[in-house]
């Protein structure tokens, strides 16, 4: 296998009194899908937050191709080529596609207006290539469907990201259809060799899609296992802290 | 490609869109063509009607750029028409000690700093827009009165009653002048610059700005700062055509502006609006004044279908809102 395009070691947060992680260690490698599975409140959304830098560690480093990074917002993991499709999507919803493909990054032509030939023609290579089924480019994001605005904040993430991608909870809000449809799109970010992290309360889900399972319950990790050396049972076991017989 | 459901949705899609986009020029022509017929024997059709029409819309045009930026950020600017009567005024006494160029300098200064106290607040404070502006809009009314005593201030100097009211450059008056230069500057910042997109992003969803990088707050401080600088200029236009400021100047054009801007197109939560909509929407309120003082309205009449008008135009704008 290459070398981790993420490695994280000993990372603690604490929030005041509270330690909402601590000990967690993972590495995430380019090509690979990695599942974060735990209960509520175990500490998933928190480490999204550390790793997009929003949150910055109490300890522990988080290091990069390689390279240590300390980062102190949103903006700064962004230049590390870190993307994070959130789960309220952050779409600005009576704007185009090709205006929230862009949003705070907008091309600008030579006389120092937006370009949006070039924005229009990028995000339509993109929804090609990623299949994301939406009328048109021009579309406005209100009018589109769940899945087809999912699909509409992965494919921004993959426009943007050139390391890493963490979705949080990707498909909470879609029916059958279209979590099948975002799951396809998930499975073909592999081919971009960037990494994935996905957080999903699906079992079925994280066995489809995930390469490994990484477990957290309250704040700590339980374990990380290879999705097919492991089963529901022994993942569920993990996440609960009970034995199943 | 699209199932039935989005087929449906594209359907709703088109319907609004031609709602929204062509309801102020609809409404125009209609009140155009209506205001034609009635008014055939009153003079409302003459060149010299018409261009005064335009005329008197200018200082009203002029704030509802400002207001279209700020509306599309999400917020709401009432002060503007106290900026007005503080600007005129203070142009007014600097000119007559001071000159033209400080008069100017004042005067739109006194704008763009009312203009950064409101976006301050909102910005950094965090106050409510709506209430900041309120409280300003009081404030500086009582500015305006006791500057002067609430006496009038005549402005003499030719060279700024000409640049900003009466005069004219290649046989076009300098009014039309300022609405057309605002009106194509105000445009293209607003549909064609980074900022302009940005604006329209923090209006719609300013978490989603935030985490992608836009500064909401510097984007609320200079919204603000824009519709108090271009209230200024406002106060400047009246001072020239009248050639003379007056705490009252202004009083009055709160209610047409927002009007103007609803009507034309420009959505009061934000995210969405139009410049070229708001000058067509406040040449409509101009000519509905008109039109109504031609057809021998009495002026709580004119009141009373303004008022009708601004009810539908707010109607409108909240049916396509809510789904
Ligand atoms: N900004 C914060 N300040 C204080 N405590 C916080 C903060 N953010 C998260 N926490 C706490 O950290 C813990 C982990 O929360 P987190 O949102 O990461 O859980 P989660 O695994 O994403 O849960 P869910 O599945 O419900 O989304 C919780 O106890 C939460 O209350
Ligand atoms: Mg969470």
């Amino acid at each position: 296998m290459s070398a981790p395009i993420l490695q994280l070691q000993d990372i603690r947060k604490n929030f005041g009194g509270l330690t909402a992680i601590e000990n967690f260690s993972l590495e995430v490698f380019p090509g690979e899908i990695v599942a974060l599975v735990g209960d509520n409140g175990a500490g998933k959304s928190t480490l999204v937050k550390i790793i997009s830098g929003v949150h910055p560690p109490s300890s522990g480093t988080i290091t990069i191709e390689g390279k240590p990074v300390t980062m102190s917002n949103a903006t700064m993991g962004r230049a590390h080529g870190i993307e994070v499709v959130y789960q309220d999507l952050a779409l600005a919803d009576q704007q185009t596609v090709y205006m929230n493909m862009f949003l705070g990054r907008e091309p600008l032509n030579r006389f120092g207006l937006l370009d949006r030939r070039r924005m229009i023609d990028e995000t339509e290579k993109l929804v090609k290539e990623l299949d994301v089924r939406i009328p048109s480019a021009h579309a406005t994001i209100r009018d589109l469907s769940g899945g087809q605005r999912q699909g509409v904040a992965i494919a921004r993430a993959t426009h943007w990201a050139s390391k890493l991608i963490l979705l949080d909870e990707p498909t909470a809000a879609l029916g059958v259809a279209e979590t099948a449809r975002v799951e396809a799109i998930v499975q073909s970010l592999k081919q971009r060799n960037v990494g994935i992290l996905i957080i999903s309360h699906s079992l079925d889900q994280v066995f489809k899609l995930s390469d490994r399972i990484c477990v957290l319950r309250r704040g700590k990790q339980i374990g990380v296992r290879e999705t097919k050396k492991t089963d529901k049972n022994e993942i569920i076991a993990m996440i609960t802290g009970l034995q199943q017989q | 490609m699209t199932s039935a459901n989005t087929g449906t949705e594209v359907g709703s899609f088109a319907s609004r869109f031609n709602l929204q986009q062509y309801v102020v020029y609809l409404g125009f022509v209609a009140i155009f063509l209506f205001f034609a017929f009635m008014l055939r024997d009153s003079g409302f059709l003459t060149v010299r009607n018409l261009s005064n029409i335009v005329l008197q819309t200018a200082p009203v045009t002029i704030m509802a750029i400002g207001l279209v930026f700020v509306m599309s950020a999400g917020e709401i600017d009432l002060s503007i028409g106290s900026i007005v009567a503080v600007a005129a005024l203070a142009a007014a006494v600097t000119i007559a000690s001071y000159g033209m160029a400080a008069g100017i300098v004042v005067g739109l200064g006194a704008g763009i700093l009312i203009g950064l106290i409101n976006g301050a607040l909102v910005a950094y404070v965090r106050l409510p827009s709506f209430l900041v502006t309120l409280a300003t809009m009081g404030l500086f009314a009582g500015v305006s009165r006791s500057m002067t005593d609430l006496r009038s201030i005549s402005v003499t100097n030719e060279t700024f009653t000409g640049f900003f009211g009466s005069g004219s450059l290649l046989g076009v008056p300098s009014l039309i002048w300022w609405t057309v230069i605002a009106i194509a500057v105000g445009h293209l910042v607003y549909r064609e610059t980074r900022f302009g997109a940005h604006v329209l992003a923090t209006g719609d969803n300013a978490r989603a700005a935030s985490v992608s990088g836009i500064s909401v707050p510097g984007i609320r401080l200079a919204v603000l700062t824009i519709s108090g600088g271009l209230a200024g200029l406002a106060g400047l236009l009246y001072a020239g055509r009248l050639q003379a400021a007056k705490y009252t100047l202004g009083e009055t054009d709160l209610m047409t502006v927002i009007a103007a801007v609803i009507v034309g197109g420009t959505l009061l939560n934000g995210g969405k609006g139009s410049i070229i909509g708001a000058l067509v929407g406040s040449l409509m309120m101009g000519m509905l004044n008109n039109g109504l003082i031609l057809m021998g309205l009495s002026v709580s009449d004119q009141m009373i279908v303004r008022g009708l008008i601004i009810l539908t135009a707010v109607a409108v704008s909240l049916r396509d809102k809510s789904r």
